[in-house]
């Protein structure tokens, strides 16, 4: 009988796990390319350059269109943060402390670059101002109305949480980036929409009329290709980016990984500092269930039970 | 207390304080209760689950300090604790997984009842304030699943608040009441804010009323045998079983760590990473894992009973399936109380766990197919354990002997208690 | 509790090492979860990133005092007259309540005369908290009561600081604190 309690704790901690991944890639749309991302497992960590030059990614091609709305500036010189600095580079005073985001240099630089409304000042009115590293990224659009208006209806999604807002983030934002394709001849797409066969949707309805029936249905031996369209164009094409590293391919590729690698930061920025303080709280707990056993075997040793 | 307390007061402060407040006299007597001394491992769920209300008591009023619950504030104030505060993160992935490690334990917990037969007399309250104590999380849970705002959170409230709205005439005015408006909103957000925190606290005394009432009963046991003589069937609570549940709180806590550490988010759901949008429905919503067996029920009932809509039908086989457990007590007709003794019982009873965890995978599977088929399988066998099998077992099954005294059962190893012997392998 | 008087034969003595050992184990733990539980109450991240403010001055006349705020606190900046500034620089050090500068942006001890309250002397900073018990003392304003010593007065509890933001009477123990700040022009400071 035991060992019925065994499977359903077994089991009911499986089940803990399913849903998250059995509903994954719904919709008809292709397996995503499952790739091996630096930051997977219990000891990954981010890898800061590839994050660095994601952010360039992101600056450069994705804020255009897409906000990263919970991320500050300051974000970029925290502990963990592509930015993050141990010691302060030459030439800055040393009164400044590196390691304190709002004293970063390269964040402070960073956060010059962009204008922030501010205000209202003494005669009501609001100003623009140069940011500063508390301010928040500014957002592409004032509001979701503006957002739609000039993307043909649809949203860009936020991306600062995008890689938990999606089942597989890192593997679907990857696969999605690097997987537009020519849209297959049995479908036609209507203006303002992009083929990917990573993005969930029902191309059945884009068939063309003679590989559908009477009733709109698709003819028995056709194929329905799968994925869907989206409003976004393909974002990214070899050498539109210039990386600073000549060793590091301008790609598309490379473009995806590392712009994976800034936004699954974005999204878990204290992963790190999670899984270092998990492994000591593991081993600590190790420690504890085998003293405690000891303990217990040594209290119960003369009693029949 | 059922046992005479054995407490003497040594100084003169705890002669004084003995008089007036004898808490001294009471923390005693609770820590030497007389406990069986063959308890198993399931037994260590109770102190296993006092330690899971404890943990999301301390969270959530930690959360709580950090939290705005807001519509417009709610779900970047989570944010806000994920990023800024100081072991936010922390805090907010031991709460949202301590939910589920609660549930975890607290099925177990129940299996085990229902297993070893302590729904049973005199232990009859015990099991109907743990039933309560079930329903006040579930309640509990659901609102605290709404307060991130996220696009799960909001359908979660909307739907399971529609579950009212089954109910002809009344129906729709408790929803509105339960909402405070036509929908879900910022009133819906506050109210489950403040209940969300309040009834944790009813929790906690509905479980000082849990614990009192086996202390005046005494705890159940493998043999479910009473105890006949402290002396030899007992053990005191100090320090047998704090020691052997500290070990068990441990091991419980190491997979606990393994899921807040290592995989935090794997038991929620990407959508509610989306703001709450109220214009759009996510395409598959499913609760969290703990609910999909009830919510599995729910949706198996697919037909029309007379004139009573499919709709109502399986908001009422839903909260059946929890009101059945009020009145188990005078369900089961047998005199054993353990199943150990039991074997034809042991034989429905697994079928009944796989039932349960049936259930639990076709609630999150979508609604078509052959998953309706199973979900409705596994329904009617969900009902007709309580309300057909077990009523009639206990007039035609035959028992195996029970031990005369659970000191009998642990000294002999006598075939009538052989399966207790298979039981206790890590002892 | 019990095991000690515990009349139950075969009870190990409590002195085992290995009891001992997991009760301390498990107190390195207990002491381990009160961190993050005391260290969540200390200010986040968003809170220490918003520490400095810039002001501009170039509005401010001869005579007038604004208000700012900063780390959630009211700064009073003042220009003060030439008379103003002759009557803060006399004062002898012997007259004071509180013989310390109390200034953020000078290393160590100093004595509270003027010059170690100021950077330029024509503009006094001070945040605008009664040292006695955190009220906002009056005087910034036009038409506010600016107490016996033309500075500021507290009306919580009744506490007069003069022109350099020292206190001259009344219940304070401190001169209202210099914050950290700096002039990035003559006519602009940044707080913090």
């Amino acid at each position: 009988m035991r060992r019925s309690f065994l499977i359903n704790a077994a089991a009911a901690a499986a089940l803990a796990i399913i849903p998250a991944a059995a509903i994954a890639a719904g919709g008809g749309a292709l397996e995503y390319k499952h790739q091996h991302w630096h930051f997977k497992g219990p000891f990954g960590t981010y890898d800061r350059e590839a994050m660095q030059r994601g952010f360039q990614v992101y600056k450069t091609v994705c804020a255009s269109c897409h906000g990263v709305e919970q991320l500050a500036f300051r974000n970029l010189g925290d502990k963990g943060g592509p930015f993050y600095l141990e010691e302060c580079p030459a030439g800055v005073p040393e009164t400044t402390n590196c390691k304190v985001p709002a004293e970063n240099p390269v964040v402070k630089a960073i956060a010059a670059e962009y204008t922030v409304k501010d205000g209202p000042d003494d005669l009501g009115d609001m100003f623009d101002r140069p940011a500063a590293p508390s301010d928040k990224l500014p957002r592409p659009f004032a509001n979701e109305q503006q957002a739609r208006a000039a993307n043909g209806g649809a949203y860009p999604p936020n991306l600062a949480l995008i890689m938990k807002a999606r089942h597989h983030g890192p593997d679907y934002v990857y696969s999605l980036l690097t997987g537009y394709q020519e849209a297959p001849e049995t479908v036609t797409l209507g203006p303002g929409q992009h083929y990917n066969p990573y993005f969930a949707g029902d191309m059945s309805q884009l068939l063309k009329p003679e590989y559908r029936d009477a009733e709109g249905h698709p003819l028995p031996d056709v194929k329905v290709p799968p994925g869907g369209v989206l409003a976004m164009v393909a974002p990214l094409s070899d050498g539109v980016i210039d990386y600073a590293d000549p060793a590091i391919p301008e790609t598309v590729d490379q473009y995806a990984r590392d712009v994976v690698e800034f936004l699954t930061w974005a999204s878990e920025p204290k992963m790190e500092e999670r899984k270092s303080l998990g492994v000591v709280t593991i081993g600590y707990l190790l420690i504890l269930t085998i003293v405690l056993f000891f303990s217990y075997r040594a209290i119960w040793a003369k009693i029949d039970h | 207390m059922s046992h005479a307390s054995t407490y003497k007061p040594q100084t003169a402060i705890e002669r004084w304080l003995d008089k007036r407040l004898p808490i001294v006299r009471f923390s005693d007597d609770f820590m030497n209760f007389p406990t069986p001394k063959n308890l198993n491992y399931w037994w260590t769920f109770g102190a296993i689950l006092v330690v899971c209300l404890v943990i999301q008591i301390i969270t959530g009023v930690v959360l709580a300090m950090h939290y705005t619950p807001h519509k417009d504030l709610a779900f970047d104030s989570i944010e806000h604790i994920m990023r800024d505060v100081n072991y936010g993160w922390l805090m907010r992935y031991v709460h949202a997984n301590g939910a589920a490690m609660f549930f975890l334990a607290v099925y177990i917990h129940m299996f085990r009842g229902l297993y070893y037969g302590s729904y049973k007399e005199p232990r009859e309250l015990n099991w109907i304030l743990g039933v309560v104590i079930f329903l006040l999380m579930m309640a509990t849970a659901f609102m605290g699943y709404v307060l991130p705002w996220g696009q799960m959170s909001f359908w979660a409230a909307t739907v399971i608040t529609n579950f009212f709205t089954a109910f002809p005439i009344i129906g729709e005015p408790i929803k509105t009441l339960l909402l405070g408006g036509p929908a879900v909103d910022n009133a819906t957000l506050n109210r489950f804010f403040s209940l969300h925190y309040l009834l944790p606290f009813a929790i906690f005394g509905v479980v000082v009323l849990h614990i009192w009432a086996f202390h005046t009963s005494g705890n159940n046991n493998p043999t479910g045998v009473d105890v006949k003589d402290v002396k030899k069937d007992t053990v005191p609570f100090h320090p047998y079983y704090t020691v052997k549940d500290g070990f068990a709180i441990a091991v419980f806590m190491l997979l606990f760590a393994a899921f807040v550490f290592f995989n935090p988010n794997g038991m929620g759901h990407p959508d509610n990473y989306i703001p709450a949008n109220p214009l759009v429905t996510p395409a598959h919503i499913v609760p969290e894992w703990y609910f999909l067996p009830f919510y599995a029920i729910l949706r198996a009932i697919t037909f029309d009973i007379g004139p009573v809509s499919s709709k109502l039908c399986g908001v009422l086989a839903m909260f059946g399936s929890i009101a059945v457990l009020f009145v188990l007590p005078w369900l089961d007709t047998s005199k054993v109380r353990s199943m150990r003794y039991r074997p034809v019982a042991q034989l429905w009873f697994v079928l009944f766990v796989v039932a349960c965890l049936a259930l639990g995978f076709f609630g999150g599977k979508p609604a078509e197919g052959w998953y309706v088929l199973g979900s409705q399988i596994a329904t009617a066998y969900y009902f007709a354990f309580f309300l057909i099998i077990l009523p009639l077992l206990g007039l035609f099954e035959k028992a195996k002997p029970q031990p005369k005294s659970i000191a009998d059962s642990v000294l002999k190893k006598a075939p009538a208690s052989s399966v207790g012997a298979i039981a206790q392998p890590a002892e | 509790m019990s095991a000690s008087d515990d009349t139950h034969q075969g009870e190990p003595t409590r002195r085992d090492f290995i009891h001992l050992f997991a009760g301390a184990t498990a107190a390195v733990g207990a002491a381990g979860v009160a961190v993050p539980l005391v260290h969540q109450m200390n200010p986040d991240a968003s809170v220490l990133a918003l520490s400095t403010k810039d002001v501009d001055l170039s509005a401010l006349e001869v005579g007038q005092a604004i208000k700012v705020f900063w780390q959630g606190k009211p700064v009073f900046i003042r220009r003060r007259t030439a008379e103003e500034i002759a009557q803060s620089e006399e004062t002898p050090i012997g007259a004071l309540k509180d013989k310390q500068a109390r200034n953020a942006n000078i290393a160590g001890k100093a004595d509270a005369e003027d010059d170690n309250r100021v950077i330029n002397p024509q503009y006094i900073v001070v945040v605008g908290v009664c040292t006695h018990l955190g009220c906002v003392p009056l005087g910034t304003a036009q038409g506010e009561v600016r107490g016996d010593f033309g500075g500021w007065f507290c009306p919580c509890h009744g506490s007069h600081y003069d022109n350099s933001g020292r206190i001259r009477k009344g219940p304070a123990p401190e001169n209202l604190a210099v914050p950290p700040y700096q002039f990035t022009s003559d006519t602009a400071i940044r707080i913090g």
